[in-house]
């Protein structure tokens, strides 16, 4: 599903991806884990289009094509999605415009008839049923005003509408209670399949309670240094990262 | 220097010259209420001339090169060769409203007869009313403009001749907004006089809608002055939406007094248009009053939007609420100033400002300027300012969601100016300008109406 291979980025000059290399097959989840500055966010950023990334070399492949190619809304149209670490908050813009936009733009990708309005509404309808969400929250303008944890649940939210083939959770537990975390989590494991992946960027093991991961990785330095199944991320807990940062640097 | 001195004083006295030539004209056929102003107020304007930079309520829009040029003056009331209430129509669905046309600043001729107007309204011409009933206007016309200072409100006093007029008695709730055309036609390059009077009597309401239109490509100059009387506790609401084509060149003054207890709401749309100058002057004279300003624009080429206001605070337990938004594209440049002046007495007043806008390009500019004035001690009073750029984090988070760029902006120019746009008090109007300033922003509105004249 994703291939990166040899994944070199930097930012105003300074080189935050150090030849990164990751494989992805459909159905996984992938927890990349790594202390602070390792490079965890930018990944997120690269894969997904954002602007002030300079890529120095490398390849990313995505459902078979050049990822690196294409514009930021044509890789969330092939369902690469991201969940935010600070969903922006976009006054005047009400969630219900916005997510209608997103969803048909999405249809009309696959070759598919927007939805009507009543359809839209039942799809918004289930799935917050599905993710039992307080139904404010699309009431409203796209996160404004929203609390921390509201944020994240939007987040989900817009995954569970968008029902990607790969998200990206950048840090999605940070600033979370449990009973939140708990939603979060169940709004990922809600949505597993077969052919649906999952990248879980976190500092902590916490959240990997609540969403088993089949691999864990080590970033740092701008480089994968670890993998290993979901002990690994008992272990990071348990030693902390200064080991890691000793050995590999 | 002398070069610009000389020029000025060459402008301002093509000016005076026009006066004393056409005086006779002028008087005939107006009211004495309307002549017996003039002398004093081209005097006024003699001594100052027309704004050049130096004048700092002027500084940011150059007038004396657009007053400089040649235009045709229309004394006399002139026929049109078409029946413009079946070349203009406007398209607002369920905006039912009554609908006057005014040409080239005079009221036209062939305007439909108003049925079913509450007892006691009186809308027409200001020319026909101050002729027939100079009652109804004596104790308001020119009371609040002769107060102004700016020598373009004094010569329009000079060359009035006609305009927009509307009485509303006291406790006379009328509900249908007046919507009145202002289109300017003509075949060469033409300079109109407008005066509008609207008087709301106490405890009544009132909505009018002024949509400027031009009906040619040349170039034309309006200087238009109306001025808006809202008595004790009645709610006033005055929308304009401009939408000239881009030689045109609009100076347009607003007056509002205001009551106590009562209610104003002031919207104001550019969409089109070479040069506009909007000064909105509103006097709170009543305690407990309200005024609701507003007002947005969206500018591209070299389009220039000057919007200048004052909010003259003279009566305690008043409030004031100013909201003005500008997007600018191109090398279009915009300008906002801003005052609220507090009186020694006007305690507890609350008086809010706020002035947000976007640029598109690099060449588009914007300048800004707050002026507060405060002689009371227990007043709230805040302003901001700011000018940047669309949100780039916005943008990137919608492109994630499969939004494409164009309609991502399309939607955060659109989410920016409808800050302002659900102030709006008519329903059907406010989803109408919704419209409007989508296609605006699309660049698909060259005409909001039906009319291909």
């Amino acid at each position: 599903m994703l291939t990166i291979k040899n994944l070199k980025a930097s930012v105003e000059g300074k080189q935050i991806l150090n030849g990164l290399n990751l494989e992805i097959k459909p159905g996984e989840i992938h927890a990349i884990m790594g202390p602070n500055g390792a490079g965890k966010s930018t990944l997120g950023n690269v894969l997904t289009g954002r602007e002030g990334y300079e890529i120095t070399e490398g390849e990313v492949s995505f459902m078979g094509q050049d990822l690196l190619d294409m514009a930021p809304e044509d890789r969330a149209r092939m369902g690469l999605f991201l969940s935010f670490q600070y969903p922006v908050e976009i006054p005047g813009v009400p969630m219900v415009n916005f997510l209608k936009a997103s969803v048909n733009e999405h249809r009309k990708f696959k070759g598919q008839e927007p939805l009507t309005a009543g359809e839209f509404l039942k799809l918004m309808r289930e799935k917050k049923e599905m993710l039992h969400l307080d139904s404010q929250l699309t009431n409203r303008s796209v996160n404004e005003g929203f609390s921390g944890g509201e944020k994240k649940k939007n987040e989900i939210f817009q995954m569970a509408m968008l029902e990607p083939k790969l998200a990206i959770l950048d840090e999605t537990d940070s600033g979370l209670d449990i009973d939140a975390l708990r939603v979060v989590a169940e709004g990922v494991n809600a949505l597993k399949s077969p052919e649906r992946s999952a990248i879980v960027i976190t500092h902590y093991q916490r959240l990997l309670d609540y969403i088993v991961p089949d691999f864990v990785h080590v970033l740092y330095n701008g480089k994968i240094v670890m993998s290993a199944g979901k002990e690994l991320a008992l272990e990071l807990e348990e030693k902390g990262y200064d080991w890691i940062k000793k050995e590999f640097a | 220097m002398t070069q610009t001195l000389i020029n000025k004083k060459a402008v301002s006295e093509k000016y005076s010259e026009l006066y004393q030539v056409n005086r006779s004209t002028l008087d005939q056929g107006s009211s004495p209420v309307l002549n017996r102003m003039r002398d004093i107020a081209i005097k006024r304007f003699e001594q100052q001339g027309v704004p050049g930079f130096k004048n700092e309520d002027y500084k940011y829009t150059n007038l004396e090169r657009v007053f400089g040029k040649e235009y045709r003056h229309i004394f006399e009331y002139e026929k049109v060769d078409v029946d413009l209430n079946e070349v203009f129509r406007c398209d607002v669905p369920q905006l039912d409203t009554y609908t006057i046309l005014l040409v080239n600043g005079w009221y036209y001729a062939r305007n439909k007869q108003l049925e079913g107007l509450p007892d006691g309204v009186v809308v027409g011409s200001l020319k026909q009313v101050a002729n027939e009933q100079p009652e109804l206007l004596e104790n308001y016309l020119n009371r609040q403009a002769a107060l102004s200072d700016d020598p373009l409100v004094a010569l329009n006093t000079a060359f009035a001749q006609d305009g927009f007029f509307m009485y509303v008695p006291e406790n006379v709730k009328f509900e249908k907004p007046v919507q009145v055309i202002n289109l300017t036609r003509a075949q060469e390059a033409v300079f109109s006089t407008q005066r509008n009077l609207i008087i709301a009597g106490a405890n009544s309401e009132a909505k009018v809608i002024f949509c400027d239109h031009t009906l040619t490509s040349s170039e034309c100059l309006g200087n238009s002055v109306t001025e808006v009387f809202v008595g004790d506790r009645a709610v006033v609401d005055v929308y304009a939406v401009q939408n000239q084509n881009n030689k045109s060149n609009a100076i347009n003054s607003v007056f509002f007094k205001l009551g106590e207890k009562s209610n104003l709401m002031s919207g104001v749309a550019s969409l089109h248009g070479g040069l506009i100058r909007n000064n909105l002057l509103v006097s709170m004279d009543g305690e407990n009053a309200e005024a609701n300003v507003y007002g947005m624009s969206f500018t591209d080429k070299r389009q220039h939007v000057d919007n200048y206001t004052n909010i003259q605070h003279n009566q305690a337990n008043c409030l004031s609420n100013q909201l003005y938004k500008n997007v600018l594209d191109e090398d279009s440049v915009g300008a906002f100033t801003g005052r609220i002046h507090v009186a020694r007495d006007a305690q507890k007043t609350n008086a809010f400002q706020r002035n947000n806008n976007v640029l598109l390009t690099d060449t588009a500019k914007m300048n800004t300027k707050p002026q507060l004035i405060i002689d009371a001690d227990d007043v709230k009073c805040s302003h901001g300012a700011t000018v940047g750029q669309i949100d780039l984090d916005a943008l990137f988070y919608m492109r994630q969601r499969g939004i494409g760029e164009a309609d991502a902006r399309m939607m955060l120019m659109n989410a920016f100016a409808h800050e302002v746009v659900q102030e709006i008090r008519i329903e059907p109007l406010r989803d109408r300008i919704d419209e409007l300033v989508e296609k605006r922003l699309k660049g698909e509105l060259g005409k909001c109406n039906n009319c291909d004249a």
